[in-house]
């Protein structure tokens, strides 16, 4: 199905991965190795809840839901999946908890969409304020976490120079965020399932004269993105840093929603995004630490939102999103 | 011919309502193996409905379906489509962004491993094309494919589910003549095979031409039975609407004066870049009506949005009386005097959550006397509209209801009364009668005539070939964004139109 | 039962508004507290006194003003979802003006502090305003993007480093106190803004049903197309929209800082206004003058909530979750209904519904 064009639009669009990588290694070139080391690893850990939650908006886009409350899914599982986790005292009872939060929001925001037709920007919304009140309202100071997630080595790729570390000596929902971008990929544009998903997104109306069951496959999917987004906010709260603050969602659910606009609602450009995105707030943040740029830390806190900005300006009215996506399925 | 052959698909007694509303009252119709059914009645005499519940989209409040001599209950498309029956859909039913054969397959893919197997499916595509000369490239996208090419799509689909009783829903309205006498071959070899084929149109002419047995609806019942060797076009004209119409429209003679509008070498493109006007010359005069004729997809629409101020062009010029009119927008354009009944109401001509009277105002709403500075006066608003459900029989009359609910008819009533009050000189016309009943059609049509025996510059652009030969002084023939002829009515043949319509010189 | 629209735009938020009330009746009791001692503080802390009185209309004026901002927004299709950031700027701005500018009578100063606290709340939300426009940028993350931004930039303005800090404050962020000339005085002992906002209320309620704006800015929320059609920029009136919602905002923002108890601009006073502001405009079915009751009803539910949170031992947060089940209903007005058992009028209006997507306008 590739033609130059779409060669053209791929290229164009892995550039920024590409000039990641040179930064990356001039960067090395001309600071320590443990500058370095720290801006990559950084680069890799804050990837993955961006990449888990862009992954959540873009297969709920492509079977047309359109999904604001990625903010409040996260939210919600780093809430579920910490206090679950201290609970029981295992944090993969704690990981589990969080995925189920997520995919129970997303039945949730199914049920606005599909079934009472609510617009989906405002379920959306919706979603966002309930999660925060709640778990404002639940949120209990205090409370810590014994132990944390294992972190899994991988001999031999872990001596790459320079990456090596930062991406193979990481913890298990990082691996799982990069598998499940190879899963996501292969299963929506090779499997019988995705083929059936992504025309509910495009023309809900052919695949419903064909026999394919539009409000069910919007449920189920909404549902499964919303355990990849649960699977990010378990991520924040028990590996990246150990315990639940209010409102540690940081916008990162919006900002998961640009890099799938500027992915193209495809896992493997929407990993490249992350990873930039990723990139360039830890970069900023290791030469704010540096005092290399002397600024009052609200210019560095600004920078990751600037970026969106910037991205949506420059991507978002040249991509063409799903058709039907945020429209309710009325069978003409 | 049929007589003995087995009936496929037989409808019992149906009924379905929405709401107080009967879109089909006791209708009963069967199609033996063999055989090409009719189904004929005016928009929105309820055969649309009759099919889709026929294909499991919707469910009838009572009576019963049987396939094969056999009662079933189709809850969804899918438990049609298992039971051999497949449909064509009057607009289709095509993700634009998937190749053919992933269209194709899709709900009923083939696969490898647990992977899709596209390779296997274009393989039993090629076949079933050249079997019954339906020719596809099952790896091209689909909204790259002109519309023909995307209905064989269409058709393709359910041959491959091995259908055999096969639902074309009003399939001819985006073919050449050409093309329509292809596609009725085709379904001649598929009847001929075993098909049953149910037919949708209302053509008179094509239902003649093309079926075996006719069964007319109006009103969401059935009026009678028929073969074309019983019948005539006037006969089923009577059985649609109940009396003696075929599409006649007094009209005296032209006097055509100056010219109004004047198009050189225009050049447009379409929404995907594509030039869709291609040095296109036409000129129309005051006190004539000029008929665009061709199918659908050949530069019209493009041509309309463009002497309309809705499109930009790329080339070439557009002249109202003299002054250009090409890089106007549209308010300027209708304030110059040129007045257009948009192809899509439902997106360009009205406002649904709007009252009937504020839509009567759209484009004047903020001018004196509905407006005095910035605070609109609704008494006006009112007023005026009173005054124009009157004149032109919008019905109901009340005024305060939303635009949206009411019927197709009613709808283009108003956006016709409100465009040829405006004192215009030019008036463009795009698919005036499209989905209206008849009597509005008839209605519509007067109110056209009557325009151009005040003198004002019709064009008239339309699909219906017998609307353009009706209405029209001249007729002028579009394809592929050029204008091949223009010629007096009177030399206006279906033959010789037809040729051009397909890009034939005649 | 059968109503018609204007029946249901009462009936159905008060129908929210009780059975939500229900719901945290039952949290409140699974806390271990007692519903009925909960609200009675609730009350009596928002209306028990006529200081409290005052409190409570002090705590609503704000959000008739971020009401009325997500309204005019949502009238052209468009969601302003940050009107929050918007009023923290136009606060910020205004206590500048407020506190900088000596010898300046208060007829002069009062109203330039606060057209200039509207300005600054109108620069953001105009922006998102041109990138949805004319960029394609879905105003929803742009302006979700920049209420991060401004909040960081305002704690900026105030904070230690900035140019608005008092230099009394030390560590803490905020500007000095403004001039009593900035200051907007109270009337009978009850704040001048609230009814500031009243009037603002009807002004946008006339200006969007009775004029050739209004109608401009409601046709190209309907129908991009036939708003083109009509003669109407689409792309202009969403600049303009979002400019007069980010304005209604800011002006909000100044109205709390010039009349508020503070009479200065104290970092993070504001947290979470921007989102009641929300559910003050959907709680009001998208009617200008119903942004009042409702943005009345929040504020005695905010000003309440710290007496409710004392006296019957409940978490102050329960008030998020009840306005967020509020704001649930008012959207599903098809589960109200059938909870209330009432029907709705024959050509309901059925959902609001934002038209546009992502890619491009």
């Amino acid at each position: 199905m590739s033609a130059s064009p779409q060669r053209k639009k791929i290229v164009l669009a892995l550039a920024p991965v590409v000039a990641v990588i040179i930064v990356a290694y001039l960067f090395y070139f001309f600071n320590s190795e443990v500058k370095t080391g720290a801006v990559l690893n950084g680069t890799f850990r804050d990837s993955t809840p961006l990449v888990l939650a862009a992954l959540c908006g873009l297969l709920g886009e492509r079977t047309g839901i359109v999904n604001i409350g990625i903010e409040g899914q996260l939210l919600m599982s780093a809430f579920t999946g910490f206090y679950v986790a201290a609970a029981t005292g295992s944090i993969w009872t704690g990981v589990l908890a969080g995925a189920l939060s997520g995919a129970l929001l997303g039945v949730f925001l199914a049920l606005c969409a599909v079934t009472w037709k609510i617009d989906q920007i405002i379920a959306g919304t919706v979603i966002n304020i309930f999660v925060a009140g709640l778990t404002s309202f639940l949120y209990a100071q205090g409370k810590t976490l014994t132990g944390s997630l294992p972190q899994i080595e991988i001999p031999l790729l872990r001596d790459i120079p320079l990456i090596g570390r930062a991406v193979f000596e990481n913890t298990p929902i990082a691996y799982l965020a990069i598998i499940l971008v190879v899963v996501l990929h292969v299963g929506l544009f090779h499997t019988r399932w995705g083929l059936r998903s992504r025309a509910v997104g495009e023309h809900p109306n052919a695949a419903d004269s064909l026999g394919i069951n539009v409000g069910l496959k919007r449920y189920v999917n909404t549902a499964l993105a919303g355990g990849l987004a649960g699977l990010g906010g378990a991520f924040l709260s028990l590996e990246a840093v150990g315990t639940f603050e209010r409102g540690m969602s940081a916008q990162r659910g919006f900002t998961a929603l640009a890099i799938m606009i500027f992915g193209r609602w495809k896992p493997f450009l929407a990993w490249a995004g992350a990873l930039f995105f990723a990139f360039t707030s830890a970069l900023a943040r290791q030469l704010q630490f540096d005092q290399v740029i002397d600024v009052p830390p609200q210019f560095i806190n600004i920078l990751p939102y600037v970026l969106v900005i910037v991205v949506l300006a420059l991507f978002a009215g040249r991509v063409r999103p799903p058709a039907a996506a945020g429209k309710p399925f009325v069978r003409e | 011919m049929v007589e003995d052959a087995p009936v496929a698909l037989e409808a019992r007694h149906l009924t379905k309502r929405f709401g107080h509303l009967y879109a089909n009252h006791d209708v009963s119709i069967q199609v033996r193996r063999g055989e090409i059914l009719g189904l004929l009645g005016e928009n929105g005499a309820g055969k649309s409905t009759l099919v889709k519940m026929l294909f499991g989209l919707y469910q009838p409040d009572e009576g019963e379906i049987l396939i094969n001599d056999e009662i079933v209950h189709l809850r969804d498309s899918g438990d049609a489509i298992r039971r051999g029956v497949g449909m064509v859909h009057q607009h289709f039913q095509l993700v634009p962004v998937f190749t053919v054969a992933e269209n194709i397959m899709l709900g009923d893919e083939s696969t490898r491993a647990g992977l899709l197997d596209e390779g296997a499916a274009a393989l039993r595509i090629r076949e079933l094309a050249t079997r019954f000369g339906l020719q596809v490239d099952p790896s091209a996208l689909v909204e790259d494919l002109p519309v023909g090419t995307q209905q064989r799509v269409e058709i393709l689909k359910t041959l491959y589910r091995r259908a055999d009783i096969l639902i074309l829903d009003e399939p001819t309205a985006v073919l050449t003549p050409t093309e329509t006498d292809e596609l009725l071959k085709v379904l001649r070899e598929l009847a001929e095979q075993g098909a049953a084929i149910v037919f949708i149109t209302h053509k008179l002419r094509e239902a003649i031409a093309a079926c075996d047995t006719i069964t007319v609806l109006r009103a969401g019942q059935v009026v009678g039975t028929t073969t074309p060797q019983e019948t005539d076009r006037a006969g089923l004209a009577n059985m649609m609407v109940g009396r003696s119409v075929v599409l006649q429209v007094d009209k005296g003679e032209a006097h055509p004066a100056d010219v109004v509008l004047d198009v050189a070498g225009l050049e447009v493109d379409d929404d995907r870049g594509h030039r869709a006007v291609a040095g296109l010359d036409l000129d129309v005069r005051a006190g004539e009506i000029v008929g665009v004729a061709g199918v659908e997809g050949n530069g019209q629409r493009e041509l309309v949005e463009a002497i309309a101020g809705m499109r930009k062009t790329h080339g070439g010029s557009i002249r109202f009386k003299g002054q250009r009119l090409d890089g106007q927008r549209a308010h300027a354009v209708n304030r110059m005097g040129v007045s257009h009944i948009p192809e899509d109401r439902e997106k360009h001509g009205f406002i649904g959550m709007y009252s009937v009277a504020s839509n009567f105002v759209l484009e004047r709403f903020d001018e004196p006397p509905y407006a005095r500075g910035v605070v609109r006066d609704f008494g006006a608003v009112e007023a005026h509209a009173a005054e124009m459900v009157e004149r032109f029989d919008v019905r109901p009359r009340n005024i305060d209801r939303p635009m949206e609910s009411l019927s197709g008819g009613n709808k283009q009533k108003v956006i016709v009364a409100r465009e040829l009050t405006q004192d215009a000189e030019l008036v463009i016309a795009a698919q005036p009668t499209r989905g209206v009943d008849v009597g509005s059609i008839e209605f519509i049509h007067r109110q056209l005539v009557e325009q151009r025996d005040r003198g004002v510059a019709v064009l008239l652009v339309s699909a219906e070939l017998d609307e353009i030969l009706a209405l029209s002084d001249r007729v002028a023939v579009i394809y592929e964004g050029r204008i091949q002829a223009v010629m007096p009515v009177a030399e206006a043949t279906r033959e010789r139109i037809g040729l051009l319509m397909a890009g034939d010189q005649a | 039962m059968r109503l018609n629209q204007r029946a249901e735009n009462v009936v159905l938020p008060i129908g929210a508004v009780v059975l939500a009330l229900l719901i945290g009746a039952v949290m409140i009791r699974l806390n271990g507290s007692n519903p009925l001692t909960a609200y009675t503080a609730l009350l009596d802390g928002a209306l028990g006194s006529k200081d409290d009185l005052a409190t409570t209309l002090s705590r609503a004026t704000p959000l008739i003003f971020t009401g009325l901002a997500v309204i005019v927004a949502l009238k052209a299709g468009l969601f302003n979802i940050g009107a929050q950031g918007q009023l923290l700027l136009g606060a910020t701005f205004a206590a500048w003006i407020g506190y900088d500018l000596t010898s300046l009578p208060s007829a002069l100063h009062v109203p330039f502090a606060v057209l200039v606290g509207g300005v600054l709340g109108l620069l953001p939300a105009a922006l998102a305003g041109f990138l949805k426009a004319y960029r394609g940028a879905h105003e929803v993350i742009t302006t979700i993007m920049l209420n991060a931004i401004l909040v960081n930039i305002t704690e900026y303005l105030v904070g230690a480093r900035g140019p608005f800090h008092d230099p009394d404050a030390g560590a803490q962020s905020r500007t000095p106190l403004i001039q009593p000339s900035a200051e907007i005085p109270d009337v009978f002992g009850l704040p001048m803004g609230f009814f500031v906002g009243v009037v603002v209320a009807v002004i946008i309620g006339f200006l969007v049903s009775r004029t050739t704006v209004g109608f401009r800015i409601t046709t190209v929320g309907h129908n991009k197309p036939a708003a083109e059609y009509a003669g109407i920029s689409a792309k202009r009136i969403t600049v303009l929209a979002m400019a007069l919602s980010g304005f209604l905002a800011g002006v909000g923002g100044a109205i709390e800082t010039q009349g508020g108890l503070e009479n200065r601009y104290v970092a993070g006073f504001n947290a979470g206004l921007g989102f009641d502001g929300i559910t003050v405009a959907l709680l009001a079915r998208v009617q200008p003058l119903l942004a009042v009751p409702a943005a009345l009803l929040l504020g005695i539910m905010r000003a309440g909530q710290s007496t409710m949170s004392f006296r019957a031992d409940v978490p102050q947060e329960i008030i998020d979750v009840i306005l967020a089940i509020i704001l649930l209903l008012v959207c599903a007005p098809i589960v109200v209904r059938w909870i209330m058992r009432v029907r709705g009028p024959k050509d309901a209006v059925e959902q609001i519904q934002i038209t546009s997507g992502w890619g491009g306008t």
